[in-house]
């Protein structure tokens, strides 16, 4: 079964840690991203291009309405993604666990409606 | 006839939480398992009536529930090809393939109980859904009789319910025993949720609700549950050792006239006896383990009260010295002022008034009942009735419970003002 696990985190506190700080994380994500598609866990993910690059667009009444910046300020930002492979929740959740910025923001683990939908149709 | 039902009822309460585990893990949907225990138990009803009760009445139920799981997806699979929604593995079936109904045939079915409430208690799931899942599955509770007893609209509780079961369907919680590395997490939580049921049957008393001390009763039975799945666990005999000991008083704390009566000023001839002894049997053999824990302290605690023929033998000193280790373990400001409060009948009112106060030191306990209520008590005590008053006062408008309200208007109709 597919999980989206969406990576959310303080930009700013990003934005100000050192190179090297930078780099071990980079590290540990190749590391954990290797390990997992050695196994056939890891389907896809990536890091996201900062929230101040981001665009809103809307159709209402036919009408396209594109904005600048994300649809809600939060407090913390979506910063990448891993979609991943894992026969349930507690395997998802132990893989979540393992990516370097849970430790320091915080990790959604969604379920693909794939299957579901693939049930109920 | 009247046995026959008598029967269904009693093996309803004790096989309900057995049967549907099973029943869960084979269909793997809580819905199909629910649906086909509650045709098998309309069968037994009227099937016990007139050839009378079966002789092993549990095997009997869930080998009929297990065909009518069968028929529930046979019909499924026929009423159309696609998939069906609960997403049905047909190999789970085949151990209960067609199992023989003679009265003589004893068929061992596993226990999946534990399964059952790791899944109701999983973290991801909210504490409201899980108390109200594990009293609806393992305790077999009705959608009606939990939304009383946590006196809510039934509608919400039933929505609760629905969320919880498609969120378990949908985002794959797993139906098994948590591995080695995450059980001591996990158990954490079904023993909290336990206590929690129980302390809501508790926190409310006569008058309220009758169905509200069953959750007392219906905790128990989960705690022996858990004791009996899980028997090295040396916290699981904690809880269970401290809710048996809470329950032996329940006759006790309230008077006549609803009125909230202290642990010192209980009539402890109305102590359950047999439920102290099992209590303080449970609560030595765990401590013999070594391995202590908050609820085999908490029980310990409550095993001295229990021991004291009359409240002035009372051995507060090593109810004190307990409440000091339990500080040790947990740095809740709530142990803190039950620690003031043993302090304070240990070494008297002063004492005990100051560390009270140090307990609220950062304010943590400002609106919390029992806290103005202790200080209140103890302000009495040491006769300084204006500042008693104020705080019973204060803790008046901190409680929407009838009785604690009762107690503090006794307590200010007698401070000689």
């Amino acid at each position: 079964m597919k999980y989206m696990l969406l990576i959310y985190h303080e930009e700013r506190s990003w934005d100000t840690s050192t190179e090297a700080d930078r780099q071990q994380i980079y590290g540990e994500y190749r590391e954990l991203i290797g390990e997992l598609s050695s196994r056939g866990k890891f389907v896809s993910g990536s890091e996201l291009q900062p929230v101040t690059t981001a665009t809103t667009v809307r159709v209402r009444d036919g009408k396209e309405l594109v904005t600048d910046g994300p649809f809600a300020e939060t407090h913390e930002q979506l910063g990448g993604y891993f979609l991943i492979e894992a026969e349930n929740l507690d395997e998802a959740t132990s893989i979540a666990a393992r990516i370097p910025s849970a430790r320091t923001g915080t990790i959604e683990i969604r379920p693909l409606a794939e299957n579901a939908a693939e049930a109920a149709a | 006839m009247t046995q026959a039902s008598d029967t269904l009822e009693q093996v309803f309460r004790a096989e309900y939480g057995r049967i549907i585990a099973t029943l869960i893990r084979t269909s793997g949907s809580f819905d199909l398992a629910e649906e086909a225990l509650q045709e098998a138990f309309t069968s037994a009803a009227s099937s016990w009536q007139t050839g009378g009760a079966p002789r092993n009445p549990g095997a009997w139920l869930t080998t009929v529930a297990h065909r009518k799981l069968l028929d529930a997806v046979r019909r499924d699979k026929t009423r159309s090809d696609k998939q069906s929604e609960i997403e049905y593995e047909k190999s789970r079936l085949q151990p209960f393939a067609e199992p023989a109904l003679l009265e003589d045939t004893v068929i061992e079915y596993t226990d999946d109980r534990l399964r059952l409430i790791f899944t109701c208690c999983h973290p991801s799931l909210s504490r409201e859904a899980q108390v109200a899942l594990t009293l609806r599955t393992l305790g077999g509770l009705t959608t009606t009789e939990i939304a009383h007893a946590f006196l809510l609209p039934e509608a919400t509780l039933a929505q609760r319910l629905v969320r919880a079961k498609q969120k378990i369907r949908l985002a794959r919680i797993p139906y098994e025993i948590p591995s080695l590395e995450i059980i001591g997490a996990r158990l954490i939580a079904v023993q909290a949720v336990i206590y929690l049921i129980f302390n809501e049957g508790y926190a409310a008393s006569a008058g309220q609700s009758l169905l509200r001390s069953d959750l007392c009763a219906e905790a128990i039975r989960l705690g022996r549950v858990l004791c009996e799945l899980l028997p090295n666990e040396p916290e699981n005999a904690g809880l269970l050792a401290l809710m048996l000991l809470q329950d032996s008083r329940r006759h006790a704390r309230v008077n006549a006239s609803g009125e909230l009566v202290t642990l010192e000023e209980q009539d402890r001839s109305l102590w359950d006896r047999r439920e102290i002894e099992e209590g303080i049997q449970l609560i030595e053999t765990a401590l013999t383990r070594g391995e202590v824990g908050n609820y085999q302290i908490q029980a310990a605690i409550a095993a001295v009260h229990a021991e004291a023929r009359r409240a002035d033998e009372t051995d507060w000193r090593q109810i004190v010295a307990l409440y000091e280790e339990l500080m040790r373990m947990t740095s809740s400001p709530v142990v803190a002022l039950n620690h003031a409060a043993a302090v304070a009948m240990s070494e008297g009112p002063g004492r005990g008034l100051s560390l009270i106060e140090s307990a609220n030191a950062n304010g943590a306990l400002e609106n919390y009942y029992l806290f103005h209520a202790s200080r209140a008590d103890l302000l009495r005590r040491l006769s300084r009735s204006a500042g008693a008053a104020e705080a019973y006062e204060r803790a008046l408008t901190l409680t929407t419970n009838t009785v604690e309200q009762k107690y503090i208007r006794r307590r200010l109709q007698e401070l000689p003002l």
